[in-house]
């Protein structure tokens, strides 16, 4: 009887623990969150978020701009895709919906939307459901209009500045110039530029259509077009993927080259002498804790920016990591299997080559692939800081802050090219290792 | 008799020549899969070498001045580094919070993704592939890439870290605590539909106190994962010590004092937390009880 009654004793005390555990841990968790709350001031950072900012850039990222620009003191005028030097039609043609009549230059927005420049100074806008918005601009009183006091909020209008925000499209009218922006969907001249004879053309024309370029047969002209797109500069691109996947490469197989060798020193088997056993465990628990980090800061110093010094610091970081995993492997090799080669009378690099070597190839291999994976992200972490690859590209392309469609291109290449070495090292690792659960750690 | 003894020997013998042939096209194919890799690495190592802005030989004697230059200034200074040490140290706090609040967060989201993209669990059975890609993505993102973009919405500061390894470690976490649910015992499941639980508490109360301790421990050893990347992205300008150290490392010569401090404050920070997370990885996986 009395033993019943400790057991339940226990039973229930163990219970009252559990539930308490139970209760206790999301109460932990929220107390922490809550104290994250205020050191990390999320209240502050609400109120800074720029909303304005992000709606810019997800409209770049699936949208572009082309602007139609009136110099008001010259008269003249550009029409610029993203107002850029590099995207500027040549002024003998310009897009469709721009038309120019002897001083006039009308510029159809489309769905009934119209804007007319005249001469130099004057400007119209027919909004279809609204009217038409003139006025002028001289030197002495600033921007002239026709609108009363009582503007729609999608009109600001002061004595030296107009601006007009429609779903058409934007003008804004200053005291030097008169602009107006018509958006597309898409990306801006992604395969050729305005001064590449493709521009315009598809891609069966240029495959099976008569030569465009008389100089070049149309693949190669438009291949070559392609690659040096001055504006998304393919072939730099293509570089930068490839510098990181070399930098992920060189660093993973050279830090398991350098590791493999150190680690029969600090494995107890194989290394019965304790001092060099802990010396050689403590030089890899130093390489793994310096981090990647410290180490690029300090072989940028000594090697300049650039793929090699990422190679190396991840070389260095891994050595330690490669050189733990490795040593404790060969921990637990099978001794009998060594036994076996030293009684055929083998030296000692036969007993390792055939007695050891192939039982840590497995955990070897699959450990080293799996590594290959994920440095390739840290290597454009890494080529961000260190100054190479398409970390690089895309750290230029952000701080800019206005080139979100280039920042969109590199989030989605760098995607593509982890997603393409997770695949290529799990087929890897299922060819090289016969019955590989896979998944690393 | 005479028959039977030649035809046995030239027997061994086709055997024994098979077997050469074998080994000598595996030792071939060995052979130039280990001449492919070389001139892999040796290639590869001539384009990093070309395309870096110093060369490996001219740097490699070099490569010692910067830690020499940092360890005579810190040597000077010597006096100072008790006070640096203590001043960076809410930076290192704050490097650490950013790593422990994302695996919280990340881990929770895990537990999620994974528990809705594993046969026999799902929730929601046809969206498992949806939710395993989804999975991907997170997982392939750098964390670089979502921190980048968020400083420019958010402004620069510890939120934009935490939400950008809080994303990539839910991907990660989630593929991890997933392979651990395909192994979790179903009969308590079971037990659990008959007296008619719903969904939520099949979960909590069926599966989850099976996996909970690999959960753990695939949490800990990310925590540790964690720590590294928030300081990297403190670097790019996400706070924590990694801005300091960018800080004081684009001062120059005159502050390697404290850039001194924060290396020490970093290393000592991720050696202590290596330490501690492999001990209690070590007694979850051996199977002590934890209570």
């Amino acid at each position: 009887m009395s033993q019943t009654a400790t057991l339940k004793a226990e039973a229930a005390s163990l219970i009252g623990r559990k539930r308490l555990l139970t209760i206790a841990m999301p109460v932990a968790i929220l107390a922490y969150l809550a104290y994250i709350a205020v050191a990390f001031d999320f209240a502050g950072v609400a109120e800074r978020a720029r909303a304005d900012n992000a709606r810019a850039l997800v409209a770049d990222s699936y949208s572009y701009k082309t602007h139609v620009t009136r110099d008001n003191r010259s008269g003249e005028v550009t029409v610029a895709i993203e107002g850029e030097r590099k995207g500027t039609y040549a002024p003998d043609t310009p897009p469709a919906w721009v038309a120019q009549q002897d001083d006039r230059t009308v510029i159809d927005l489309g769905d009934g939307h119209v804007v007319t420049f005249i001469g130099d100074d004057g400007f119209s806008y027919d909004i279809p459901g609204y009217g038409v918005i003139e006025g002028t601009i001289s030197r002495a009183r600033g921007v002239q209009n026709n609108l009363g006091d009582d503007v729609p909020d999608w009109i600001s209008v002061s004595k030296n500045r107009l601006a007009i925000t429609t779903d058409a499209g934007r003008v804004t009218v200053t005291r030097n110039k008169t602009e107006v922006f018509r958006y597309f969907l898409g990306w801006e001249l992604f395969f050729f530029t305005l001064d590449s004879p493709y521009h315009g053309h598809g891609l069966a024309e240029i495959l099976f259509g008569p030569r465009i370029d008389p100089d070049h047969s149309n693949l190669s002209g438009a291949l070559s077009d392609f690659w040096n797109n001055a504006m998304w500069r393919h072939g730099e691109v293509a570089w930068a993927l490839f510098e990181t996947v070399l930098m992920a490469f060189l660093g993973t197989m050279g830090a398991a080259m350098v590791a493999l060798p150190l680690a029969f020193l600090a494995a107890k088997n194989f290394t019965p002498v304790m001092a060099v056993r802990f010396g050689v465990r403590r030089v890899f628990d130093f390489v793994r804790g310096v981090d990647a980090l410290i180490w690029t800061i300090v072989l940028a110093r000594a090697f300049g920016p650039g793929p090699l010094t990422g190679a190396l610091a991840i070389l260095f970081t891994d050595t330690g990591s490669f050189g733990k995993m490795f040593s404790e492997a060969l921990e637990n090799v099978d001794d009998k299997q060594i036994e076996g080669v030293q009684s055929t009378g083998a030296p000692v690099l036969s007993r390792y080559r055939f007695g050891v070597i192939p039982q840590i190839t497995p955990v070897l291999l699959s450990q080293v692939l799996y590594y290959l994976e994920s440095n390739t992200r840290s290597a454009t972490i890494i080529g961000a800081i260190t100054g190479g690859g398409i970390g690089l590209l895309l750290t230029q392309a952000i701080i800019t802050q206005k080139d979100w469609e280039e920042v969109t291109y590199y989030i989605v290449l760098i995607v593509l090219m982890v997603v393409f070495m997770d695949w290529l090292s799990g087929i890897l690792r299922r060819r090289l290792i016969k019955g590989d659960a896979g998944g690393g750690h | 008799m005479a028959d039977f003894a030649t035809q046995g020997a030239s027997g061994v013998f086709d055997t024994r020549e098979h077997y050469m042939a074998l080994t000598r096209r595996r030792r071939l194919y060995s052979g130039v899969m280990l001449i492919v890799f070389a001139a892999l690495m040796t290639s590869g190592f001539m384009v990093a070498n070309d395309r870096n802005a110093g060369g490996f030989w001219d740097g490699l004697h070099n490569i010692f001045d910067f830690p020499a230059m940092v360890v005579a200034e810190a040597g000077e200074k010597l006096a100072l580094l008790p006070g640096h040490l203590v001043h960076f140290f809410p930076a290192l706090i704050e490097t650490i919070n950013i790593a422990a609040v994302s695996t919280l967060v990340g881990g929770l989201l895990g537990i999620v993704l994974s528990l809705l993209s594993t046969r026999g669990l799902a929730r929601f059975p046809r969206l498992i592939p949806l939710f395993r890609r989804i999975m991907d993505v997170m997982r392939a993102i750098p964390e670089i890439v979502i921190a980048l973009v968020l400083i420019f919405v958010l402004g620069g500061g510890p939120v934009p870290a935490m939400i950008a390894i809080a994303f990539h470690t839910g991907g990660a976490l989630g593929k991890l605590f997933s392979e651990v649910n395909e192994n979790a015992d179903m009969k308590p499941l079971e037990g659990l539909e008959s007296v008619g639980a719903t969904w939520m508490q099949k979960m909590y109360l069926g599966v989850l106190p099976q996996v909970a301790p690999n959960y753990l421990s695939y949490a800990l050893l990310r925590f540790e994962i964690n720590i590294r990347a928030s300081a990297i992205l403190g670097f790019v300008g996400a706070g924590g010590i990694g801005y300091e150290l960018k800080n004081a490392m684009s001062w120059g010569q005159g502050k390697f004092d404290e850039a001194a401090a924060i290396f020490i404050l970093l290393f000592g920070a991720i050696v202590f937390f290596d330490q501690i997370s492999s001990h209690f990885r070590n007694r979850l996986t051996q199977g002590r009880p934890v209570s």
